[in-house]
């Protein structure tokens, strides 16, 4: 399609292009109507008609300009030009949009980016693969020392929970910023190491990006069912197959074959058995705003429940501080379920003392697809309770 | 015997979503969303043959102003063995709510006076945007599920509606405004998104009405 501009000179002009507008069947479209002598008249000419028309402008003696040569070019250029733009990856962790949800390459990206600006600080290990193969980083943030005293957190385990991957990428950020201004963040540092792995289930991630966002699970395939996916918070060895956890391989909490099936959550074992250090240990899902310990799958109160009752008080009291944002805290199974299989019952059965779960923003108005605005607001309240965590960890070592 | 409850307990936080729910279907609208802030108290009774009694005190927020909050007092009864029967919910609330009566007249008119009528998906989007023109039909829909969540519920489940996959208007010849929804329902216990469709009438000064609705089989391509 062509894109021509008539000037008519005169209301003779004038009228034989008015005319134009009732030749039905050369399916013109204006985008500039006529409307008086000397004002110019732009008209897209499917190919069909543009012969026809030239050859009466001609024969009219009404001049014309072929302004857009071929619209089809330009909307093809155009089309690339928007995805090229929006699929940009960043540059630096300075122009990165943490006010955003992101593709996983971006995450991944993001990534080596902030390896690369502070080598001396973070670095990236590959733990794993996940069942589709992809990697399964965690970054290290070290100030130095052998296999010191360190702390988990990952997000993202639960793959639709979108806001805790990108909080994740905020708090990597905000280690980096703050490792030497933060007197608690410095000292943190200087007795400890952090491990953050931000997107602890990516085939999820993926797929909650390409076919449904409400994904939750895995994306293996056990036995001849034609249902894929296991929970990966009902993975672990701790009641591993009890109640509160789903042995359908259909239903969103179904525990998988055995426990560790998942390469994602052995990875994980793997690293914290090798590691054998890890003295506080995260996890971090949402929602519903909650602060929880030990245990999901037995009533049987966790031995250092008063001790994890009071960090749960002082790190839901810094977080609420921030934006007056109201959290629940206390174990799991009294709080919101009977859990088998999780996450932190194994890590506190490991020895691990200080294993926590958040449930971040909201409460149910927008559940998983909170939105975008909300992030940092939920990764900066959130950050305050990790500290309290964290520096509860250093100052009581076991 | 009547027992006291941690407010933090997750039995008290069933039954509070449940009130919640059931109060913003009794006074929700396209103009106003009511959403659970907070339980204040919680105690749970016992009715040999009868069920579970829950008296609860909660604080509930107004949607389009998180600012505005009021107290509500609610009882909520479990039947005892019978799945089919809906909990019974009592609810009072202290004071008064803010009139949207120019809302609902605005959204009103508007879309009686559409040339085409209404067809809009996926509500909120992916990334929580919900387009300001859509926001009533949310609250339409917010409202609306806390019926098809009261009828469901049980001890042993906590609905929220998850998001609008697919809306649909349904010209009438009376003054009534109606809607076909297609929602996801995310059950908390089991952690199942479940489809679930539902007919819903609307008139200003007139509460939200569910005509029809019925649960979806989950995609395939899930």
């Amino acid at each position: 399609h062509q894109v021509l501009r008539i000037v008519p000179t005169n209301d003779e002009e004038l009228q034989k292009v008015q005319e134009l507008q009732d030749l039905e069947e050369l399916q013109l479209d204006f985008w500039l109507a006529p409307h008086g002598p000397g004002h110019p008249v732009d008209v897209r000419v499917p190919f069909p008609s543009l012969q026809p028309l030239k050859a009466h402008l001609e024969a009219n003696g009404v001049s014309y300009s072929i302004m857009i040569e071929d619209v089809q070019a330009l909307v093809d250029h155009e089309q690339r030009e928007m995805l090229r733009s929006r699929r940009q990856l960043p540059l630096s962790t300075s122009t990165f949009d943490y006010t955003t949800y992101h593709s996983l390459d971006e995450i991944y990206t993001f990534m080596d980016l902030l390896v690369a600006e502070n080598p001396n600080l973070v670095s990236k290990l590959e733990i794993g693969r996940s069942t589709e193969n992809r990697p399964l980083y965690v970054l290290k943030f070290s100030k130095g020392g052998r296999n010191r005293p360190a702390v988990w957190i990952d997000t993202g385990i639960h793959s639709r929970e979108w806001v805790t991957q990108a909080s994740g990428v905020w708090f990597a950020r905000k280690i980096v910023l703050d490792h030497e201004n933060d007197q608690d963040l410095a000292s943190i540092l200087d007795k400890m190491d952090i491990f953050l792995e931000i997107v602890t289930n990516p085939d999820g991630f993926a797929f909650t990006q390409t076919q449904n966002r409400m994904w939750r699970k895995t994306r293996s395939r056990h036995s001849d069912s034609t249902c894929i996916g296991v929970d990966p918070n009902r993975n672990w060895d701790a009641g591993f197959g009890g109640p509160g956890a789903s042995r359908n391989p259909c239903s969103e909490t179904y525990h998988g074959p055995y426990a560790n099936s998942e390469p994602e959550v052995k990875a994980i074992v793997d690293f914290v058995k090798n590691h054998g250090n890890i003295k506080a240990f995260v996890s971090i899902h949402s929602y519903s705003q909650l602060l929880l310990y030990p245990y999901g799958y037995t009533r049987t109160p966790a031995p250092d429940q008063e001790e994890l009752h009071q960090i749960s008080k002082k790190a839901v009291a810094a977080l609420s501080s921030l934006y007056g944002t109201n959290y629940k805290y206390g174990s799991i199974i009294t709080t919101i379920y009977q859990a088998s299989g999780g996450t932190i019952d194994w890590t506190y059965d490991q020895g691990i003392k200080y294993s926590f779960t958040f449930e971040l923003r909201d409460t149910g108005r927008y559940g998983f697809l909170l939105p975008a605005k909300q992030i940092v607001p939920t990764a900066q309240e959130t950050w305050l309770a990790l500290k309290v965590i964290m520096l509860h960890a250093r100052d009581h070592p076991y | 015997a009547v027992m006291e409850l941690p407010p933090s307990h997750y039995a008290a936080a069933r039954a509070a979503a449940l009130a919640a729910h059931y109060a913003c279907y009794r006074r929700g609208s396209p103009g106003r969303g009511l959403a659970l802030r907070a339980v204040r108290r919680a105690s749970r009774q016992d009715i040999d043959d009868v069920g579970h009694k829950y008296y609860l005190e909660l604080v509930l927020e107004d949607v389009l102003d998180k600012d505005s909050t009021v107290n509500c007092t609610a009882e909520v009864l479990y039947h005892l063995g019978n799945k089919n029967i809906a909990p019974d919910v009592q609810f009072t609330i202290e004071g008064e709510l803010k009139n949207t009566d120019e809302a609902d007249n605005v959204f009103y008119n508007r879309i009686k006076s559409l040339e085409k009528e209404l067809v809009a998906e996926k509500i909120p989007d992916s990334h929580g945007n919900v387009p300001p023109e859509m926001e009533p039909i949310r609250l339409l829909a917010w409202a609306a599920s806390g019926y098809v969540i009261w009828q469901n519920s049980t001890e042993n489940t906590i609905f929220q509606l998850a998001q609008i996959k697919h809306v649909k208007q349904v010209k009438r010849i009376d003054e009534y405004l109606e809607f076909d929804y297609m929602i996801l329902l995310h059950e908390m216990v089991s952690q199942e998104i479940i489809p679930w469709q539902m007919t819903v009438l609307w008139h200003p000064q007139h509460t939200v009405q569910v005509t029809e609705d019925s649960r979806q089989p989950k995609h395939a391509s899930e």
